[in-house]
C-alpha cells in the first residue's frame, strides 16, 4: 500500500504536492464536510430528498481530483464525488440544486468537463472508456478519471469496461473508492480477493493500492497515472482504501450492521486531521486561518442554498424538456394535458 | 379463517417467506443487503437469524449474477427467492431474466425448469431517486415463460408469494414500495395461496370499471370514492397477475357496464394497459359503450421526485377520465 502522509502529519520524503495546493486541498476538504453537514440538516428538514455523504473519503476524492487539469481532463463521477466535481468547475449552487431537487439548475455548465452523477452503480464505467477512447482518437491530449465504489467493481460493467480500456489502451484513470461498504455489505462479502487493484494485471495494465485517507499518496499515485495516460501508456487502476465514516445515505442506519468500535477506529485515521497537522507543521495553516476558512465556507454555502431557494421551482413543462431535441407530436399533446392538469382549479 | 392478523404488505411478504422457508428447506433468499440488514426496506429482517447465512445470503453487487445463479441453483435442486433491490435495476439482469430464466424450460425441451422467484420493489410516489421508482413491468411481459404478479393488498401479497415460490416456472413478483407500510389488512394465517390468473373485483359499481394492478389499484379506489360523491358508481378490478392474465374476469367486469378506464404507473405508450384495451375490444367489442381510456404516466424518463406528481397518474386525472367515459 502506498503511504506518504502519516497520521502524525509527517511526510515520508518530500511532499509531492506544493504547499499552495495542500492549502487548496485542505479548504476543499473542509468545504466537503461542511456541505455534508448542511445537506444532512436540510434532508432532516424535508428540503433534500436523499443524501449520501462524503465523510471519511475526502482525501481519496480530493487528492485524485487535484491531480487533474480541469481545462484538459474529464471527470466521470459515481455519486459521492461532489468535492471533485466542485474542484473541476461545477458551481456550488448547481451542486446544491442537485440535491434540492431543481434539476435544471443542477446541470453541468457548458465547457465544464464533467459528466453528471450516476446512480446506477457501475454504469458510468463503459462511458468513461468511450470518452477516453474519443480523446485518444481525436488526439485531444487529456485523460478521463472515472470514480466508482468497491461495490461497483462487482458489476459486469466493471469487467467489460476494464477489459475494453486495456485493449484500446485508452487514457483512463480508474479510481476505485474502496470505502469498505456497499450499503450494509462489507468488502469481504464483495470479493474473496485480498485486494481489488490486483485485477488490473488481468486486464493488462497496472494497478495500485493506496492509503485512501492519505491526501499526498492519492495525489502522487494519480499524478503518475495521468502521466502514463498522457504518454500513451493506457489505463491505470487505483484502489483507494478509505472508510465510509457516515451512513450510506440519509435513509440508512449503519448501527444495524456494523460495530461502532470500527467507526471509532476509523476516526483515528481521519483524512482531514492529518493534512491539517501537516499544513500547520509546514507553517501554512493555523487555527486562525481555519476559523476564517470555515467562515468563508459557511457564507458560500449559505449563498448557494439561498440562490437555489430563490429559483423558480420547475413545473410540469420541465419533465418534457430535453427528452428529445424536438418533442414529437404525441408528447406535445401530453405536455399540453399536463400543463392543463397542473393549473390550479 | 379463525386467525386473521392485521399485517402490512411488508409484514405479509416477510411472513410468507418465513412460512415457506420453514416448510421447505430448499427455499433460500439471496440478494444485496438481504441478510444482516434485512434488505433496504427490511422485508427480510429476521430471516438470517432464523435460517442462517447459507439460506439467507448477502450477495455481491451484481444483479445479473444474482438472477443467473438463481437459475443454476434451481437446476441444482434449490428453490431461490432472489431479491433485486429495485425493479429499475433488473435491467442489469435483463438478459438473465428474459432470454435465460424464462426460456430455460423451452430451450431444454422440458428437461430443466426454473423454479425461481424474483422479488423487486417498484413504483413512484416516494420521492426516491432516479431508477428506483421505474415501473417497467411491461418490458417483462415480452419474455414468454415468465409469470408476472403484482399484489396490492396484504392478503394477496402473502397468497401470491407462496404461489410464486411453489410455481415450477419463474415468477417476477412486484412489490408496491409506496404501500409497504401504509396498507394494512387481514391476512389469513397458515397456508394461504392465491391462484395466478384470477383478478379480484375490489369494489362494485354499475357505471364503469377501473382496471389496475399494484399501487394504482389504491388510486382507483380513491377515485371511485370521489366519483361516488358525484353520483358515478365505479367498480375497481385488481388484475393481481399480468401473466397469466384473467381474460374471463376482465371481460366479465367490462360487460357489466360497457365502460372501462385502465390505470397504470408505467408510461402510457406500450404499457400493459395497451394489451388490456386490445384484449377487451377483441373479446367484448359488442358490449362497449365508450372508448376505453388510459390514465398512465407520461412518455418521459422518470423525473426527480419533486416533479413526479406531474408524471404519474393521479386521482384527479382518473376522475376526469372516468367522468368523460361515463358521459360519453
Ligand atoms: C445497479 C444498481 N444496483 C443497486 C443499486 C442500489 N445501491 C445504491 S448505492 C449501492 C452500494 C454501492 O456501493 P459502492 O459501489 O461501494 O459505492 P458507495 O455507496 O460505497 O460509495 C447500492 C447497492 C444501484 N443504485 N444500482
Ligand atoms: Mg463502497
Amino acid at each position: 500500500m502506498i503511504e506518504l502522509l502519516g497520521i502524525d502529519g509527517k511526510v515520508r520524503g518530500s511532499s509531492p504536492m506544493s504547499l499552495d495546493k495542500v492549502v487548496d486541498a485542505l479548504r476543499l476538504m473542509l468545504l466537503s464536510r461542511a456541505v455534508d453537514d448542511r445537506l444532512i440538516k436540510l434532508q432532516r428538514m424535508g428540503r433534500v430528498g436523499v443524501y449520501g455523504p462524503v465523510h471519511g473519503q475526502e482525501a481519496a476524492v480530493i487528492g485524485s481530483a487535484m491531480a487533474l487539469d480541469p481545462q484538459r481532463d474529464w471527470i466521470v463521477p459515481a455519486s459521492r464525488e461532489h468535492p471533485a466535481m466542485l474542484r473541476h468547475g461545477l458551481p456550488l449552487k448547481n451542486m446544491f440544486a442537485t440535491y434540492m431537487g431543481n434539476f435544471d439548475a443542477a446541470a453541468v455548465p457548458d465547457g465544464v468537463r464533467l459528466l453528471p452523477r450516476q446512480q446506477s452503480i457501475g454504469a458510468q464505467l463503459p462511458h468513461a472508456v468511450g470518452l477516453a477512447w474519443a480523446l485518444k482518437l481525436r488526439r485531444a491530449g487529456g485523460v478521463v478519471a472515472v470514480y466508482f465504489g468497491e461495490g461497483a467493481s462487482s458489476e459486469g460493467d466493471f469487467h467489460e469496461a476494464s477489459n475494453l480500456a486495456g485493449v484500446m489502451r485508452v487514457p483512463l484513470v480508474m479510481l476505485l473508492i474502496n470505502n469498505h461498504y456497499a450499503i450494509s455489505t462489507p468488502v469481504h462479502r464483495q470479493t474473496a480477493a485480498a485486494e481489488l487493484a490486483a485485477r488490473a494485471e488481468g486486464y493488462g495494465f497496472p494497478g495500485f493500492v493506496v492509503d485512501g485517507n492519505d491526501l499526498l499518496a492519492v495525489y502522487a499515485t494519480t499524478v503518475d497515472a495521468v502521466n502514463r495516460a498522457i504518454a500513451g501508456d493506457g489505463p491505470t487502476l487505483i484502489e483507494c482504501r478509505t472508510y465510509r465514516m457516515g451512513f450510506h445515505n440519509t435513509s440508512d442506519n449503519p448501527k444495524e450492521y456494523r460495530d461502532t468500535a470500527e467507526v471509532d477506529e476509523a476516526e483515528q485515521r481521519d483524512p482531514i486531521e492529518r493534512v491539517r497537522r501537516f499544513a500547520i507543521r509546514e507553517g501554512v495553516w493555523s487555527a486562525d486561518q481555519e476559523a476564517a476558512a470555515l467562515n468563508e465556507i459557511r457564507s458560500a454555502i449559505d449563498t448557494a442554498q439561498r440562490q437555489v431557494e430563490e429559483l423558480p421551482r420547475p413545473g410540469a413543462a420541465a419533465i418534457f424538456e430535453h427528452v428529445y431535441e424536438t418533442l414529437p407530436p404525441r408528447l406535445q399533446q401530453q405536455r399540453a394535458e399536463a400543463l392543463d392538469d397542473a393549473r390550479p382549479s | 379463517m379463525i386467525n386473521q392478523p392485521e399485517l402490512s404488505i411488508l409484514e405479509a411478504i416477510r411472513s410468507a417467506l418465513m412460512d415457506e422457508m420453514s416448510r421447505d428447506e430448499r427455499v433460500m433468499v439471496l440478494g444485496m443487503d438481504v441478510g444482516q440488514l434485512g434488505g433496504v426496506f427490511r422485508v427480510t429482517r429476521g430471516l438470517m437469524e432464523r435460517f442462517g447465512p447459507e439460506r439467507v445470503v448477502d450477495t455481491p453487487l451484481a444483479e445479473g449474477a444474482i438472477v443467473g445463479a438463481s437459475l443454476g441453483l434451481a437446476i441444482g435442486g434449490m428453490v431461490p427467492v432472489a431479491e433485486v433491490q429495485f425493479l429499475g435495476f433488473t435491467h442489469q439482469a435483463f438478459h438473465q431474466i428474459g432470454p435465460q430464466l424464462a426460456r430455460y424450460r423451452f430451450r431444454s425441451r422440458g428437461r430443466f425448469s426454473a423454479q425461481v422467484t424474483i422479488r423487486a420493489p417498484f413504483g413512484g410516489g416516494t420521492r426516491t431517486p432516479e431508477f428506483h421508482p421505474d415501473a417497467i413491468e411491461a418490458q417483462f411481459v415480452q419474455a414468454p415463460g415468465l409469470k408476472i404478479v403484482c399484489p396490492a393488498f396484504p392478503d394477496d401479497a402473502k397468497g401470491l408469494l407462496l404461489e410464486a415460490i411453489r410455481d415450477p416456472d419463474p415468477v417476477l413478483y412486484l412489490e408496491p414500495q409506496r404501500l409497504y407500510r401504509s396498507i394494512r389488512g387481514p391476512v389469513p394465517a397458515g397456508d394461504h395461496t392465491v391462484p395466478f390468473g384470477s383478478s379480484r373485483l375490489v369494489r362494485e359499481g354499475k357505471d364503469v370499471v377501473l382496471i389496475a394492478w399494484s399501487a394504482a389499484v389504491h388510486l382507483c379506489l380513491a377515485a371511485a370514492d370521489q366519483l361516488a360523491e358525484e353520483g358515478v358508481a365505479a367498480s375497481v378490478l385488481d388484475l393481481r397477475t399480468l401473466v397469466p392474465l384473467d381474460v374471463a374476469g376482465l371481460i366479465a367486469a367490462v360487460v357489466e357496464s360497457g365502460k372501462a378506464v385502465v390505470v397504470h404507473e408505467a408510461p402510457v405508450t406500450g404499457g400493459f394497459g395497451a394489451e388490456i384495451v386490445a384484449t377487451i375490444q377483441q373479446e367484448a367489442f359488442g358490449s362497449l359503450d365508450a372508448p376505453i381510456r388510459r390514465v398512465a404516466s407520461r412518455d418521459t424518463p422518470y423525473p426527480p421526485g419533486s416533479l413526479e406528481d406531474y408524471f404519474l397518474p393521479s386521482v384527479r386525472r382518473i376522475v376526469a377520465a372516468t367522468r368523460a367515459t361515463v358521459e360519453y
